[in-house]
């Protein structure tokens, strides 16, 4: 077995476009956060560049089809698009079983498309730095649109979705009632709504209801299931979101087909100029590093409470409990105090 | 000699859309805690070499029963070098000769099981491999 490649050439590889370099950083940054840090610290200046666009949605609505029906539609524009698909790790094993590349076959042989898949790993704060760094990489390798898309349940996913430049929110008809959309906290997020599967039956009845709730502000959505009608929702869902200056449309795409597909990568350019247009840009980018930083900063502090602090301390306190002669709060408390002092 | 989690790409090259042992090796090796790419059927050695590129893979897992494999798995080992992935493990499952096993193995894939390989055996093969074994 060869040695592993030294972390300065796989950055230096990777800067210029070297494919196998950028695969093996994104191997590093997952595996180990160190290692992460010399990369990011590698790249970072190199950032910035790519539109960062987050897809996410409950399980079945299509999000991978749709990712790569939209890279097609950016290749037809002669933008490089790279693609980080993020699955769940199943909690029994530690494995995990990525399959979103059966729905993107179609671009090998392309080097303008780089899809890598992503397992959810240990939760929540390892998953968010690994798929943010993992962005920052494809950003830095030179692609022009940087699609990450995750399963719309778990806030863990859905975060990494949300930080993005444009947040795409995919539904699809028959998924249960748009109560499910306002609980899972995804109409929050979307600056773009794709209704996909639009070619099967209600898909106008959700579009309609999506509308609705966005004139709403998310409430009432029932009203449209008596009166409600798609021509006359649409003027109104045009005047939503009025306080940000961008009215959230709500598409309908085929992603099998192709249908609809071109207006939605149209809107995600639209977003983007908009972005850039009305400062938002810089506004977003900030809400993300800001992100960043309490993921990295919260890694450290538990890092360093895990180095500092004697098990024994642990399993004092945890006695304690037991006898309850200490309550967790103080238990809790007490290993903090430690910890700053 | 790998530090970090072992990613394995399980792909079905060729023209047969007999899935299933695909998909139970699959299964087996995310339960036994490997993180799984799994492509699909009717892949090229392109596409397939193009994935293991992308996911960073240590080990991709072919399966055939189309009897193409005399010329779809060297495909696949030279793209895979070509690319500067000579140190991926591949494997081959289906239903191969004996003595095509043996010609496979001379042109630089690792193991061949055949019908009634159990998954832990496969399992065990790729674990001793990754330790450098």
């Amino acid at each position: 077995m060869p040695k592993p490649a030294p972390t300065q050439q796989l950055i230096d590889g990777l800067l210029k476009g070297d494919r196998l370099a950028l695969a093996r950083a994104i191997s590093r940054v997952e595996d180990d956060a160190a290692e992460a840090a010399r990369i990011v610290r590698g790249v970072f200046a190199q950032t910035g560049r790519a539109h960062l666009i987050g897809v996410t949605g409950a399980p079945g609505t299509g999000k991978s089809t749709l990712v790569s029906a939209l890279a097609e539609r950016y290749r037809a524009q002669g933008l490089t698009v790279g693609v980080l698909a993020v699955d769940p790790t199943s909690p029994f094993s530690g494995g995990a079983l990525l399959g979103d590349r059966v729905r993107m076959t179609g671009h090998s042989g392309d080097a303008g498309v780089f899809i890598r898949s992503m397992a959810t790993r240990r939760g929540t704060g390892g998953l968010a730095r690994a798929s943010a760094d993992a962005m920052l990489l494809l950003d830095a390798g030179g692609f022009d649109r940087v699609i990450v898309e995750t399963v719309g349940a778990g806030q863990a996913e859905i975060e990494i979705a949300s930080v993005a430049d444009t947040v795409v929110v995919v539904e699809a008809p028959g998924l249960g009632d748009e109560v499910q959309a306002i609980k899972a906290g995804l109409l929050e997020i979307a600056d773009i709504f794709a209704v996909n599967k639009a070619d099967r039956k209600g898909a106008g009845r959700t579009v309609a209801a999506l509308e609705m709730m966005l004139e709403t502000g998310g409430a009432a959505a029932q009203t449209v299931l008596h009166h409600g009608q798609r021509m006359e929702m649409e003027a109104a869902a045009s005047e939503a979101d009025a306080e940000e200056g961008w009215p959230i449309p709500v598409l309908e795409t085929v992603a099998v087909s192709g249908r609809g597909v071109e207006q939605l990568r149209d809107a995600l350019e639209r977003h983007w100029a908009w972005l850039e247009g009305s400062g938002a840009r810089s506004a977003r980018e900030g809400r993300r590093f800001g992100h960043m930083l309490q993921t990295l900063i919260q890694a450290e502090v538990l890092a360093r409470m895990e180095r500092t602090l004697s098990p024994g301390l642990r399993s004092d306190l945890v006695e304690g409990m037991l006898r309850r002669q200490i309550d967790p709060y103080s238990a809790a408390a007490e290993m903090v105090k430690k910890l700053s002092g | 000699m790998r530090d970090g989690q072992i990613r394995v790409l399980i792909a079905k090259p060729g023209l047969d859309g007999h899935d299933r042992g695909a998909k139970v090796i699959a299964r087996a090796l995310r339960d036994a805690g490997f993180e799984v790419i799994y492509t699909g059927i009717r892949q090229t050695p392109q596409m397939i070499a193009a994935a293991a590129l992308q996911e960073d893979v240590d080990v991709v897992g072919l399966s055939i029963l189309s009897g193409a494999h005399m010329t779809l798995c060297p495909k696949v080992v030279e793209l895979l070098h070509a690319q500067g992935q000579e140190d991926v493990l591949v494997l081959l499952g289906g239903i191969i000769p004996d003595e095509d096993a043996a010609q496979l193995k001379a042109a630089g894939v690792h193991a061949v099981f055949g019908p009634g390989t159990s998954s832990s055996e496969i399992i065990a093969f790729i674990r001793t491999a990754m330790a450098g074994g």
